[in-house]
C-alpha cells in the first residue's frame, strides 16, 4: 500500500482500509458528492487503495464547475463595463466563458478584484461610492450564509451601489436528479460534510428512502473519505438505505439555525441550470423579492445572453459520473489547464483538473506535485 | 474557495455591524464574521468558510486538520495570491 504513510494517522488508515476489504462481497458504486472530495480521493489515490469491487463515481460538487457559462458570459460582460468594480472569488478567474475568462477581462483593462470573503466586497463598496461594486455569488449552501450576509448588510448599511451576480446551488435535487436519471449507476452516497454544516441532514432521509441509498456525511480529509466509504459500504452489504453523520466533529444533524435563517430571509429557491448538465428544478437560490434591487443581473440588463457549451467538452457527463475525465478525448490534449475547453479543468476541485494534476502519467505517486 | 479552514479565534470584537473576529489559520490572520457563531470565545476553534465562521470544532480536530492542510500546501491554495496562481496557469508553469 502505497500512499497510506502520507496520511495523518497511517495505523487507523490501514484499519479502515482493512474493514473495508474485509466486508465488501460484491461491487458497489459509491458518488462523492464534493469537489473538495474528489480532488482529495485522486490526490491520495484512495481510489486505488480500495478494492477492486468499491468503485467511487466523481460527483456534480464544484461550485466553480457547474456555474453556467452563461452565467460566467454575464460575469464577463458586467467586468468589462467601465464604472464597474467587479468582485470575485480567486477560483473563478480562468474559468472560460464564450471567448474570454476574467483574468483576460483584467487584462484588457477591466476592474476585477479577488476578495477573500463577500463582506469584503461590500467594503469595496463604501470605498468606491460612486462606482457600481458587483460581487459574483456562486457557490453551494455553504457559500450561501456568507453571501446572503452581504446583501443584508448592504441593504442594512444603505449601501445602493452593491450588487450580488448570484448563481448559487443545493445539493439535493441534484442527487434527486442523479438518482433519476435513466443511466444511473449510484449505489451510495457521500454527502459533503460542510454543506451540510450549513443545512444539517434534514433533507436527505427523504431521498434515502425514495431511491434505496445510503447517505453518509463526511468531511474531504483522506479518513474521512475512507470513514464514508466504509460506512457505506457496510450498510450496502446489509441492503441498508439510511442517513449517517460520519463528521459529527463540524455537522450538527440541525446544521447552523442563524445562517439557516439568513439564506431564508434573503434568497429563494428557484430552477438553475447546471453547466454541462443542464436545468435542473428547484436546484439554486435567487435574490428573494425584497432584496431583489441588489440582484446584478437585473441591474445590470444582461438577462438576454444565450449560449452554447463547447462541443468537444464532456464535462456534463464527468459531472454526473457516467464517465471519468481521462475518456474525455479533449483531456490532456485540446484541454489543458492552460487551455481549458470546460470549467471542470480549471477549479482545484474539478475532475478533470484533478485527474490531469495527479494521473497524468500513469501513478499518482510520480505525478505528486511538491506543495 | 470551496474549503473550510479551522482557525483559532483571538480576538472578538464589539461594533456596529456582524460580530467579527479575528482568527489564526496557522500563521495567517483573517477577520471572519462571528454572526453565524454567536456563542463562540476567545480561544476556541471554529471551522470558516470564505471568512464567515460556520460551526465551533473542538481543539484536538482542528489542530489535526491544520496540521494536515499545511502540510498539503491547502492554506496557501485559500489564502494565497490568486492572481499569481491565475497568471502561472496561464503561461503553463504549473503542473
Ligand atoms: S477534459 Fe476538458 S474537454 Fe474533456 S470533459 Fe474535462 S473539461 Fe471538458
Amino acid at each position: 500500500m502505497r500512499y497510506i504513510d502520507e496520511f495523518n494517522d497511517p495505523d487507523l488508515a490501514r484499519r479502515l482500509l482493512a474493514e473495508i476489504h474485509a466486508t465488501v462481497t460484491r461491487p458497489w458504486a459509491l458518488m462523492e458528492v464534493c469537489g473538495g472530495q474528489t480532488h482529495s480521493i485522486i490526490r491520495h489515490g484512495i481510489d486505488q487503495l480500495l478494492p477492486e469491487q468499491v468503485e467511487l463515481i466523481h460527483g456534480p460538487g464544484c461550485p466553480v464547475c457547474v456555474t453556467p457559462l452563461e452565467m460566467i458570459d454575464k460575469a464577463l460582460e458586467i467586468a468589462s463595463r467601465p464604472g464597474v468594480i467587479f468582485c470575485s472569488f480567486g477560483d473563478m478567474l480562468r474559468v472560460p466563458g464564450t471567448d474570454r475568462d476574467l483574468f483576460r477581462v483584467k487584462g484588457a483593462g477591466g476592474d476585477v478584484r479577488v476578495v477573500y470573503s463577500p463582506l469584503d466586497a461590500l467594503d469595496v463598496a463604501r470605498q468606491n461610492p460612486d462606482r457600481q461594486v458587483v460581487f459574483f455569488g456562486i457557490g453551494f449552501e455553504t457559500t450561501a450564509p456568507a453571501n446572503a450576509m452581504a446583501v443584508h448588510q448592504a441593504r442594512r448599511l444603505g449601501v445602493r451601489n452593491f450588487g450580488l451576480l448570484v448563481s448559487h446551488v443545493r445539493v439535493p435535487p441534484a442527487v434527486e436528479a442523479i438518482m433519476t436519471a435513466p443511466s444511473c449507476r449510484v449505489q451510495g452516497f457521500l454527502a459533503a460534510g460542510h454543506v451540510c454544516s450549513v443545512m444539517g441532514v434534514a433533507e436527505y432521509p427523504e431521498l434515502a428512502r425514495r431511491h434505496r441509498v445510503p447517505i453518509v456525511v463526511t468531511g474531504f480529509e483522506p479518513l474521512d473519505i475512507l470513514e464514508g466509504v466504509r460506512r457505506a459500504v457496510h450498510q450496502l452489504e446489509r441492503g441498508e438505505h439510511r442517513v449517517e453523520n460520519a463528521y459529527a466533529r463540524v455537522v450538527r444533524d440541525e446544521g447552523n439555525p442563524a445562517a439557516l435563517h439568513m439564506i431564508e430571509e434573503v434568497f429563494e429557491v428557484t430552477d438553475r441550470a447546471w453547466r454541462g448538465i443542464g436545468m435542473i428544478p428547484a436546484s439554486g437560490w435567487r435574490l428573494s423579492e425584497a432584496f431583489r434591487e441588489y440582484d446584478a443581473e437585473h441591474r445590470f440588463d444582461v438577462g438576454g445572453i444565450r449560449t452554447e457549451e463547447s462541443a468537444a467538452c464532456r464535462s456534463g457527463e464527468v459531472l454526473q459520473g457516467l464517465i471519468k475525465p481521462v475518456e474525455c478525448e479533449a483531456f490532456g490534449t485540446a484541454c489543458t489547464p492552460r487551455t481549458p475547453l470546460g470549467a471542470t479543468m480549471v477549479s482545484s476541485e474539478g475532475a478533470c483538473a484533478a485527474y490531469h494534476l495527479y494521473r497524468r502519467l500513469g501513478s499518482p505517486k510520480e505525478m505528486n506535485p511538491v506543495g | 474557495m470551496c474549503l473550510a479552514v479551522p482557525g483559532k479565534v483571538l480576538a472578538i470584537e464589539e461594533r456596529d455591524g456582524p460580530l467579527t473576529g479575528r482568527v489564526d489559520f496557522g500563521g495567517v490572520r483573517k477577520d471572519v464574521c462571528l454572526e453565524y457563531v454567536p456563542e463562540v470565545r476567545v480561544g476556541e476553534y471554529v471551522i470558516v468558510h470564505v471568512g464567515f465562521a460556520l460551526q465551533r470544532l473542538d481543539e484536538e480536530s482542528a489542530r489535526a486538520s491544520l496540521e494536515l492542510f499545511e502540510q498539503l500546501g491547502l492554506i496557501d491554495e485559500e489564502f494565497g495570491d490568486a492572481w499569481q496562481r491565475a497568471a502561472a496557469e496561464e503561461s503553463g508553469t504549473t503542473p
